[in-house]
């Protein structure tokens, strides 16, 4: 019968280029795949949004450069409001999708889970690399959903697609509400079955494959967060494809699920629909949604406990209650989807419930704030890039979860819906923590990844610099929510024209000042890319163990074997943090040490 | 897809420990795999309910149209197709191949009988002109268009079950295959558990489905 059988791998690594890289089985290949991928995607993402704040600082002048890049969509050499929404769409749904969801997770997740837990590869390898070729094709729709239509003009929704702008099609009358919806939607909905079948991968993975002795309170917090991670894909993508069927038949089966009837669009009085609500669009969408603000930022919270143990060379402080709270947040987040539908006709007793279920989510997230800060109190702490980037984390998590605080409580978010404020807020948590979380993540697990050393000079001139820049982009505006700005607008106060909202002429500085942070910002990122790639072929070789870490994936070389452990399986003694031990020759006990016994931590 | 298979010990993938973690692994993720199925289902019967209490006579007006005979067959066809898979699970563990290989086409008889009655149901439907987009045309009680919206659901969900049927019976078709090729021993037998967990599964979903769109409130008009 051995010649029916399908060696997927052997002990000895594939030796095909195409086997060995592309469509490769082997997880710490796919994570880096992942991590390009994002890469790829967070650069157009950025591009994205500094055409943005090019408009939303100086709208109406002319830019030469933008005519030739946009030859419909900008026209005149402005920005015109339907390219701005288009803008707005892309930039969302590529950071969302393609770099929030995929770099934490599918890059480092894979690289690390399976190295963490002693195992040889995830459980299903082929299902694996499966998912992350279908997030390609994901990725490539997406794009293509750019251009479908006219030339360089995207759909306009907003990565929410909110129905019935979404399901409308030619009706709307809006370029880019055709085809390029079309191609949106199908790209969200690959990307669900990716995300999905990459969910149940992990969460097989870490329940099934771990190695002796790591008993589940022995594992990194960094598996936690992958874990709780893929428990909320599991059971939260799926819905959004439910919702993404039904909306695309919308489209093209000429159904009415999300579109009501008589709607009066684009000056025309539209019959031919029985009835359906575009409500149960938001309530599929944000069952999804908010769940998905926590797949962006769980792993950067694991992540991070990780790498502040590390460098605090201090157990972390309350393990266990740091793994409660991760699966509070976890949980908590399947209640609380209603919070971002306050405004849409919501009765306010249910408007109640989910605002006490969101406001309690706070409880969960202050006891990981101090227990990091617990972790940090009285530590020698080594302030390598990746711990300042942590720490920078914990500041961003912080200053970016008060505010959502305000918008939890209906009365105010009343308010508040729809502004700047909103837009500070979410950017300051899912954007920059979870992105903060990802910079954590790679300049500690880069060594091990790559087998060199990243730059670390340059990576605190990084650090800094990115912190200041994404400070003084977004804590402005809250200030400018207060006041009143409406997001998604092309412009508030246009001073070429004199058109727009009186009452914002006096945010116009404020205006201003975000978009050069933001230039300032994304032009900092550059010293990154230039040092990630600089550091992969000239940075200064890795040891095994350079940050004197505890976890398993510094017990083997860098980069590791193709079966992570040659063949043998580890076995675990001790938890994750066993840092700066009393009577212990150095002040780090390697969680394979069989040399010391229990140490009572 | 087979994904883990290779030498030493039978069937046993180089990054498992033994042929039991391996198991464990694949009926694990298959129960993750479903559970993300029920949550799919999940959006699509809350869609169902939606409008079905949004309109409600058009709907029982509607529901009255299908053939309650011919889903209550197809009940029964697919509980029969759950009960010989699972008796192939049963033929699989104690290694009796021919009886293994029984049940599986049996069960794929069922699933093709399943497919066969719903495409007659769904050729009736098309000759009443009850197929939305196709000439639909409603002359009895109840607005015409909500009438619709419970056909298109009706479509919407049967049709993502019959593919889900269609999936199944692909895998029916390699898993027969493989038995055939004595790929299975008492102590290898875990594709064909999981693939049973799925095909039960699809069961499943229909024992929902037919009350759902076929008994609820279907003749209260006449």
């Amino acid at each position: 019968m051995a010649e029916h059988e399908v060696a997927v791998h052997a002990h000895h690594p594939p030796t095909g280029f195409i086997k060995k890289y592309i469509f490769s089985v082997d997880h710490k290949v796919i994570g880096i795949q992942y991590y390009f991928l994002a890469i790829f995607s967070v650069i157009i993402g950025l591009v994205m949004s500094v055409l943005m704040r090019l408009q939303l600082g100086w709208p109406g002048h002319q830019f030469g450069f933008l005519k030739s890049i946009f030859p419909i969509g900008a026209a005149d050499g402005t920005i015109s409001p339907e390219l701005y929404l288009s803008l707005v769409t892309m930039h969302g749904t590529i950071m969302v999708f393609f770099v929030l969801t995929t770099a934490p997770q599918g890059g480092f997740g894979n690289y690390f889970l399976p190295i963490q837990i002693g195992a040889a590869d995830m459980a299903f390898p082929v299902l694996n690399m499966l998912s992350f070729w279908t997030t390609f094709v994901a990725l490539l729709v997406m794009i293509g959903a750019i251009f479908v239509e006219s030339g360089v003009v995207g759909p306009i929704g907003g990565w929410t697609g909110y129905a019935p702008l979404s399901a409308l099609g030619e009706a709307s009358g809006q370029k880019g509400q055709t085809y390029g919806v079309v191609l949106w939607i199908i790209s969200i909905a690959i990307f669900c079955i990716a995300s999905l079948l990459g969910a149940l991968n992990f969460i097989t993975t870490m329940l099934n494959m771990r190695a002796k002795g790591m008993s589940l309170m022995r594992l990194p917090l960094s598996c936690w967060g992958w874990f709780t991670t893929a428990v909320l894909a599991l059971l939260s993508f799926p819905v959004l494809l439910a919702g993404g069927v039904l909306l695309l038949l919308d489209h093209l089966a000429g159904t009415s699920f999300f579109i009501p009837a008589n709607l009066f669009v684009n000056d025309k009085l539209i019959t031919e629909h029985a009835g359906g609500s575009p409500i149960m669009w938001q309530h599929l969408f944000w069952f999804f949604g908010h769940p998905e603000v926590y797949i962006a930022i769980l792993p950067g919270m694991g992540a991070t406990s990780h790498i502040l143990a590390t460098f605090a060379r201090k157990p972390i402080f309350g393990y266990r209650a740091m793994v409660y709270a991760i699966f509070a947040i976890g949980l908590l987040g399947f209640f609380v989807w209603g919070h971002h539908m306050f405004i849409s006709g919501m009765d306010p007793r249910t408007g109640m419930m989910f605002s006490l279920v969101t406001l309690t989510i706070g409880v969960p997230s202050a006891i990981k704030t101090f227990n990091w800060l617990g972790t940090l109190w009285g530590a020698r702490i080594r302030f390598t890039t990746a711990m300042l980037f942590s720490i920078g984390f914990v500041s961003l998590f912080v200053s970016g979860g008060v505010t959502g605080m305000f918008l939890g409580q209906t009365s105010l978010d009343l308010q508040l819906h729809d502004t700047y404020f909103v837009v500070g807020h979410f950017h300051m948590i899912m954007g920059v923590a979870a992105i903060f979380g990802m910079f954590a993540g790679t300049y500690y697990w880069f060594p091990k990844m790559f087998g060199r050393m990243m730059g670390e000079g340059i990576g605190k001139v990084h650090f800094w610099l990115t912190f200041i820049g994404v400070n003084a982009i977004f804590i402005p505006m809250h200030i400018m929510g207060i006041a009143g700005a409406p997001r998604r607008y092309a412009f508030h106060w246009n001073e070429v024209t004199g058109e727009g909202f009186e009452f914002l002429k006096g945010i116009v500085p404020v205006t201003k000042f975000v978009s050069y942070a933001a230039f300032f910002t994304a032009a900092v990122q550059i010293l990154f890319f230039a040092n990630l790639v600089w550091s992969m072929y000239k940075g200064k070789k890795a040891s095994v163990n350079p940050w004197e870490a505890t976890s398993l994936e510094w017990t083997v070389p860098s980069p590791p074997p193709h079966d992570n452990f040659g063949g043998h399986e580890p076995v675990v003694h001790h938890g994750p943090y066993e840092y700066s031990v009393p009577g212990a020759k150095t002040d780090f006990i390697m969680q394979t040490d069989p040399a010391i016994a229990e140490t009572g931590g | 897809m087979a994904d883990t298979h290779t030498a030493t010990p039978y069937g046993l993938a180089h990054h498992f420990d033994d042929v039991e973690q391996q198991r464990e692994a694949g009926t694990l993720g298959m129960w993750a795999f479903l559970i993300t199925e029920i949550m799919f289902f999940g959006g699509l019967f809350l869609a169902y309910i939606l409008y079905r209490s949004t309109f409600p006579d058009d709907f029982a007006a509607a529901s009255a149209h299908l053939d309650w005979k011919l889903g209550g067959t197809n009940t029964g066809v697919l509980i029969c197709s759950s009960l010989t898979m699972a008796m192939a699970v049963y033929h699989s563990q104690t290694g009796n191949k021919k009886w293994l290989i029984i049940c599986l086409l049996l069960t794929m008889i069922l699933g093709a009988a399943f497919l066969g009655i719903k495409a007659y149901e769904y050729h009736d439907k098309y000759v009443s002109h009850l197929i939305p987009g196709f000439d639909f045309h409603w002359t009895g009680h109840g607005s015409p268009k909500h009438v619709e919206m419970f056909y298109y659901l009706y479509f919407v969900m049967t049709g993502i079950h019959a593919l889900h049927m269609i999936i199944g019976l692909g895998i029916m078709t390699v898993i027969t295959v493989m038995a055939r090729r004595g790929r299975f021993t008492p102590e290898y037998y875990a594709p064909i558990e999981i693939s049973g967990l799925y095909w039960h599964f699809v069961d499943i979903v229909w024992i929902f489905l037919f009350p759902l769109l076929y008994l609820l409130g279907a003749h209260i008009h006449h």
